[in-house]
């Protein structure tokens, strides 16, 4: 594999709101090779969904900064001019959405909005693009598409308008889809159905996608690797493999805890994540998920874990526990070992060291890294604090 | 449809004779002066009085009057006569529509001109100096009265009393047929009058129905399918947050039809609000009768065009 599609290194997406910076999204890299799909998840609120509107361009605006860089096609679409952003938008980059009633037009047919979408990319004309639009509805498994072609959204069904926004969004090839939780708004036996049309079109026209959801079900279906966020940052990222057979942390086990399988006794409850997500103006101090993790040790309130190989491979996480005590730890939680016993396992793992031990527990985000430690994404946060508070932002602003 | 429109009108009809109902009990029940006596001139003596009561039909009781009156309208089509010219009703009204109409139609053209293009911009550029200048100037015009405002126009520029005497002020209009030039220039400040009011709430609501508009997923989509922003906002986002207001203006059109009673009487246009304001006054029944038929007429009618034209203008509405 040469240059992936789609390499987003450190993108940080901050927004200026009336209670302070929220910071949506904060120092994630992934890449997206051709063909192959990526899965990003987590809950509502931890950034998943900025960090991909932001790829097209759809975060920019004069409270938003954006930094990093996301290099698709040899170029970077975070200083891309708007105008030329414009052109990638529905063309090599194409997205659809969770509600796809409110994400068509009601006063619209359905032919006409794709034949739009056609327009804005490439010189057709009206009637050609309007038979593509009737191919397009067909290649997407709409029945009676020339019929369907010039009836209004209110006239499909809730799957049906997810098709048709997946055939809209197709409709000029794109080479990357985002798919921003489209299965979330429809019924569970339409899901599989769209997962599987995503799965099958990606086959035949071979392009890349990033699937964005809260639900771990959903990409273990179609996801070549998985990225788990948290507080607008990835936690765990790996191969769909290595995520579902070797999660190394604690966020990602009470996902995977908190799906339903089939294969589990039909008498155990499911184990819902504690908490609430955090604030992401003023985000817990250390690893952001010690105040929902059960196995946080109190150095972990004031050391931010890196992103960090396991066994040196591609497989990373950002948890301060020992590789070693988490294998145990979840072994214990698959064979249903209660949660005192992996407290005190959790409890073996040695403690990262703290510069200043623990004279002084300082305030959110105002720990230092131990030295050693310090991961790309820590060592730079006092600057970028600093910076948040420069109102230059050259390319992101609108017109 | 077309089941649906007739029974809307018939609906409409049956509305009209409840209106008509209505006027009658209202003239009975609240104390106005007895026509006969005000028609017989100072010093009549009774015998005269009671003559011009049989004569109007005043002796009779109230529903038999009403009976008479419905009997004129469906048979004859006959509004009655005015109690003081004796004109008919119907050829008074004809009379006065056209400048009801002028008055109406120009205001109309104005502050749709003014107030959609306001909103629009107002809700693009949100928070910019633009937007807070343009609301604060429709806020003023929507806090002014339509009287106070005309009054002060005519003071500054009515060309008889005005400190800059450069249009034509009240008692100025002549109808288009008669002088064109002259129709055009007297209708001016009456115009503007009427339109500033109601192009400021026209910039507002188009600027609040705009902006929630342009947080709408479609929008996203919009932008999502890389179209120029240019056409996110007119085919998307405008398109959409039209339509309410296309509602608001049917129904304005259809009130004013019914006589602008206070830009009229500031100007003395003599049109059907002057008309009706005039009649209230003499306690002319006849003519209050046949102009409150006319206002709710133009209502229940603006009504049922609104109401067929949101069947075009959102795909979703249909009726049956």
């Amino acid at each position: 594999m040469t240059e992936a599609l789609l390499q987003v290194d450190d993108l940080r997406v901050s927004f200026d709101s009336e209670d302070g910076v929220v910071h949506a999204v904060d120092g994630i890299s992934y890449a997206v090779d051709t063909g192959k799909t990526l899965g990003i998840v987590g809950e509502s609120g931890s950034g998943k969904s900025v960090s991909s509107l932001t790829t097209l361009g759809l975060t920019r605006g004069p409270r938003a900064k954006i930094e990093g860089r996301m290099m698709f096609n040899g170029r970077d679409l975070l200083t891309l001019p708007d105008e030329d952003l414009r052109k990638v938008r529905g063309d090599d980059i194409a997205m659809i959405f969770q509600d796809p009633l409110s994400a068509l037009h009601p006063f619209y047919k359905v032919g006409v909005q794709l034949i739009e979408a056609m327009q804005s990319h490439r010189s057709i004309s009206k009637s050609a693009a309007h038979t593509r639009a009737a191919e397009m509805l067909e290649l997407v498994g709409i029945p009676d598409p020339k019929r369907r072609v010039d009836q209004y959204p209110h006239e499909f069904s809730g799957g049906m308008r997810q098709r048709a926004m997946i055939a809209m969004a197709l409709s000029n090839e794109p080479k990357l889809l985002i798919a921003d939780e489209p299965t979330t708004a429809l019924d569970v036996t339409v899901q599989a159905q769209i997962l599987a049309l995503l799965q099958d079109l990606q086959d035949r026209l071979g392009m890349a996608i990033i699937i964005i959801t809260h639900d771990l079900g959903v990409v273990a279906e179609i996801a070549d690797d998985i990225a788990v966020m948290y507080a607008g940052r990835i936690v765990e990222r790996g191969t769909t493999e290595e995520i579902f057979h070797s999660p190394q942390h604690p966020y990602t086990w009470g996902l995977l805890s908190s799906i339903p399988r089939l294969d589990n006794p039909r008498d155990e409850e499911l184990v819902p994540i504690s908490g609430r997500p955090p604030s992401l103006i003023n985000r817990p101090s250390g690893c952001h998920f010690h105040p929902r993790c059960p196995y946080a040790r109190d150095a972990h309130k004031r050391v931010d874990p890196p992103l960090e190989a396991v066994n040196g491979g591609t497989h990373l996480a950002a948890c301060l526990l020992e590789g070693t005590v988490r294998t145990r730890i979840w072994d214990g939680i698959r064979t249903g070992r209660d949660l005192e016993s992996l407290k005190r396992l959790a409890a073996t793992s040695a403690q990262p060291v703290v510069e200043g031990d623990a004279a002084t527990a300082p305030e959110s985000e105002g720990t230092q890294p131990e030295p050693g430690e310090g991961s790309l994404v820590e060592s730079e946060q006092p600057a970028r604090e600093h910076s948040t508070e420069t109102p230059f932002m050259g390319p992101e602003e609108m017109p | 449809m077309a089941r649906y429109i007739v029974r809307r009108i018939l609906w409409g009809i049956l509305l009209l004779v409840l209106v008509s109902a209505l006027t009658f009990l209202i003239f009975d029940v609240f104390p106005s002066a007895n026509p006969a006596q005000l028609r017989a001139g100072r010093n009549a003596s009774p015998a005269i009085i009671h003559h011009i009561t049989v004569e109007l039909g005043l002796n009779h009781s109230l529903p038999v009057q009403f009976w008479d009156y419905m009997k004129g309208i469906f048979l004859h089509f006959n509004f009655g006569y005015s109690y003081y010219s004796q004109q008919s009703v119907l050829s008074l009204i004809v009379n006065r529509l056209p400048a009801t109409l002028s008055l109406t139609v120009g205001a109309v053209v104005l502050w749709v001109l003014a107030g959609i293009p306001v909103g629009i911009i107002s809700a693009i550029k949100r928070g910019s100096f633009l937007d807070r200048a343009a609301m604060g100037v429709a806020l003023t015009f929507v806090s002014m009265p339509v009287f106070w405002l005309a009054l002060i126009l005519l003071y500054f520029f009515a060309s008889d009393i005005g400190k800059f005497p450069i249009l034509p002020g009240a008692n100025t209009y002549v109808g288009l047929t008669s002088d064109p030039g002259k129709w055009f220039t007297s209708l001016i400040l009456p115009w503007l009058v009427l339109a500033a009011t109601q192009a400021a709430i026209y910039s507002r609501l188009l600027r609040g129905n705009l902006l929630e508009v342009m947080g709408e997923d479609y929008i996203r989509t919009a932008r999502a399918k890389g179209l120029p922003e240019r056409r996110v906002i007119w085919r998307h986002g405008v398109r959409s947050a039209i339509t309410p207001v296309v509602t608001v203006l049917g129904l304005d059109i259809g009130g004013l039809l019914g006589g602008a009673v206070l830009t009229e009487t500031v100007f003395e246009i003599h049109g059907i609000g002057l008309l009706n304001y005039d009649a209230i006054l003499h306690s002319d029944f006849p003519i209050v009768q046949g102009t409150t038929l006319l206002a709710a007429m133009f209502i229940i009618v603006a009504n049922i065009v609104v109401d067929i034209g949101y069947a075009y203008l959102d795909p979703r509405v249909k009726y049956s």
